[in-house]
């Protein structure tokens, strides 16, 4: 068992009352497994069905895994321009 | 001439336009994205910006890097600020050169199109009545009142 650091942006850091979550995760566990976790979390009503997460700077499917020292981040609706 | 960043200071148009002119290029467009004073019909007093920034610079070089395959050879310099910003402000800028004007307007449009979709970059905006709400460009029309 591992945890990884997770991080929040914008209307999520405002609705789960943190800039960082530590998230349990399995060796081997995916970002889906990820969000399965953050879901039983107060405020993680604010996600969509399907909330876009980034690791390593760029978007991941649901699928891919996520590994020791992997950086990670939930990515609100963007609203650039 | 490539060049994209995220920018705490104002943006200086005619720096990008500098920037990008040669004598190479037949045409230059300029996009300005700039805070208007209304959305969704609530009168909107100003704009915080905030961003993923090493993930923003990181989709906005890979933005630069598509538009120079679709696009060849020009110069593009791309611009977005972050932090608070008041009506009239430019929160966005980009120029491209190019040989034809066609296609530094078609660029022009991907590039923004393209920052739009994918690049981590949020707005807080604030509201005559004292409320604020975040952006959300898929559900316009239903934002959540804060």
């Amino acid at each position: 068992m591992s945890t990884v650091t997770v991080q929040l942006f914008a209307s999520y850091a405002e609705s789960f009352g943190e800039s960082f979550l530590k998230i349990r995760c399995e060796p081997g566990g995916t970002v889906g497994d990820l969000i399965r976790n953050i879901r039983t979390l107060p405020g993680a009503h604010v996600l969509p069905a399907s909330p876009r997460v980034a690791v390593n700077r760029k978007f991941a499917s649901t699928e891919q895994r996520i590994d020791s020292g992997d950086e990670v981040a939930l990515i609100p609706p963007v609203a650039g321009g | 001439m490539r060049r994209a960043a995220i920018v705490t200071r104002e943006i200086s148009p005619a720096a990008l336009i500098n920037e990008v002119q040669s004598r190479e290029w037949g045409a230059i467009s300029l996009f300005l994205g700039t805070v208007r004073d209304t959305n969704d019909g609530r009168r909107v007093t100003g704009i915080d910006y905030s961003a993923y920034t090493s993930m923003a610079e990181s989709e906005l070089a890979a933005i630069l890097a598509e538009a120079g395959d679709r696009f060849g050879d020009m110069a593009l310099v791309v611009e977005h600020r972050v932090g608070s910003l008041a009506l009239g402000d430019v929160s966005v800028a980009i120029a491209t050169g190019h040989h034809h004007r066609a296609s530094a307007l078609d660029c022009t449009r991907f590039v923004i199109e393209e920052i739009k979709k994918r690049v981590p970059i949020w707005k807080l905006e604030h509201y005559v009545d004292g409320t604020r709400d975040w952006v959300d460009p898929a559900r316009a029309g239903e934002v959540t009142r804060r």
